[in-house]
């Protein structure tokens, strides 16, 4: 069981880092960010405050765009259908692929917040408390798009299909995401708890009934 | 009791004594959806001018049942969507894919009537007041289930997968409203004061109550007819694929 769970797991970081997806969606962060002070201006006491809330955003369109990469080419190359009768449970198999899609994806685009941030001229003190919310809701939002990315499974091009289907359930996660920044930035860099506590429980929460759906999405899709 | 209701719910799972229900109903409901609203009509054309708001005040009566519809239609979805998925009724995609562009309809008339009474009143089109964000949300779910419903070719598929996600989106619903209360009321406090309104007057309280009934009947009305049109067309469809069951 166990083995099985680390064996898919450790197929889904090898596929996204040698198909070149891991690459591609950090560009896509920094390609995101670099546009910004063009549209904005450069000027950077602006930028400095709207730094926070501009990466979280950033953030979100990364990883929903990285979303059809989840279940997409298993589905195609009829890997999906061995799965559906292996001893691991769907559900048990969304856990294992949403945990590929963090470390794979998530936790590059998470290593380049600091970078991007400082192409926003963001204050240094905001950036723990940043990535703290960041790491807090990144199960949320994993999973949750794991429903989506399933949802749309049968369907050829989903990429916009997934976004649209997602965007609704990442709202609260991007709320409590970014206003936890923000508190830490007009509090001198302090943590607010509060919010990061939110967050973790959305993160629980997600863990125990996004497998459900996005089982059942599957099983829908498999049929 | 509860035997009858399941009774009557596996007699109507035949679409064909569906139909003829629904035929049976059709004219009544409508008749009665139009009385309604007519009288509803007629009762805010003698409403008093709002000493505040002057005539203005008079999109409430088409922006608060509007409002109320959104939430409605998507309960309703929620509970044709959880009768299909676990019981299994073959109604309930039919009842959810019938409700959803109606309820996305009403979502977008109380937003666009909460807009035109906001230009006068606050000043503005649009403020990320809470209740405004939480209800474009809403209209956003619809969206994404319908275009789901659409995407999908395969008809069984689509139905299984909307429903799926008409019961997330439900969950999603009260966090997003309980986030975005709170998001707001971090950020901007009492900027846009929601003046705190005397319980409402008879002379309003009356006419938006009709209104309200009205609006239901409406969407009754149009969800029947709507499940009529599905059914029909289902038919078709499994006409024109030589009689076999899709």
């Amino acid at each position: 069981m166990m083995a099985l769970f680390l064996a898919l797991c450790h197929q889904h970081i090898l596929l996204a880092w040698r198909g070149g997806h891991t690459t591609l969606i950090v560009s896509f962060l920094f390609i995101a960010i670099i546009l910004m002070p063009f549209g904005l201006g450069p000027e950077l006491s602006l930028l400095r405050q709207l730094a926070p809330g501009l990466l979280w955003v950033v953030l979100l369109m990364s990883v929903l765009l990285s979303l059809d990469r989840m279940f997409q080419a298993d589905f195609e190359d009829g890997s999906m259908d061995q799965m559906a009768l292996m001893a691991l449970s769907l559900e048990m198999m969304v856990i294992a692929k949403s945990l590929g899609h963090f470390i794979a994806l998530f936790l590059p685009l998470l290593a380049a917040i600091p970078l991007a941030g400082l192409l926003l001229n963001i204050d240094a003190a905001a950036l723990p408390a940043l990535m703290l919310s960041m790491l807090a809701g990144a199960p949320a939002l994993t999973l949750l798009g794991a429903i989506g990315a399933a949802l749309a499974l049968s369907i050829r091009r989903s990429a916009m299909l997934t976004v649209l289907l997602v965007m609704p359930l990442y709202v609260p996660v991007l709320i409590f995401g970014a206003s936890s920044s923000a508190s830490a930035l007009s509090n001198g860099g302090a943590v607010d708890m509060a919010s990061i506590a939110i967050l973790a429980l959305m993160s629980l929460a997600a863990l125990f009934l996004a497998p459900l759906a996005a089982a059942a999405a599957l099983r829908v899709a498999l049929r | 009791m509860f035997k009858t209701v399941e009774n009557i719910s596996a007699y109507y799972a035949n679409p064909q004594r569906f139909m003829r229900l629904a035929q049976a109903l059709h004219a009544p409901l409508w008749g009665l959806a139009i009385v309604v609203l007519a009288l509803g009509l007629y009762m805010v054309s003698q409403t008093p001018d709002d000493y505040q708001q002057g005539s203005t005040v008079r999109i409430m009566f088409v922006h608060v049942p509007a409002a109320w519809m959104a939430l409605f239609a998507y309960s309703f979805i929620f509970f044709a969507s959880v009768t299909a998925l676990i019981f299994r009724h073959p109604l309930g995609h039919v009842a959810g894919r019938a409700a959803a562009p109606i309820g996305a309809v009403f979502t977008l008339i109380a937003l666009i009537t909460g807009s035109l009474w906001g230009q006068p009143m606050w000043g503005t089109w649009w403020v990320w007041d809470a209740r405004l964000t939480s209800v474009l949300v809403l209209f956003f779910i619809y969206l994404g289930y319908i275009a789901l419903w659409q995407a999908i070719e395969d008809h069984g598929q689509a139905a299984r997968a909307a429903a799926i996600l008409a019961i997330v989106g439900s969950v999603n619903v009260p966090i997003v409203k309980f986030s975005v209360d709170w998001w707001n009321t971090l950020h901007q406090p009492a900027s846009v004061s929601r003046f705190a309104r005397p319980a409402l007057h008879a002379d309003f309280l009356y006419p938006l109550l009709v209104m309200g009934l009205g609006f239901t009947l409406l969407f009754l009305a149009l969800t029947l007819t709507r499940m009529q049109m599905e059914i029909l067309r289902q038919r078709a469809r499994t006409r024109h694929n030589g009689g076999a069951h899709v």
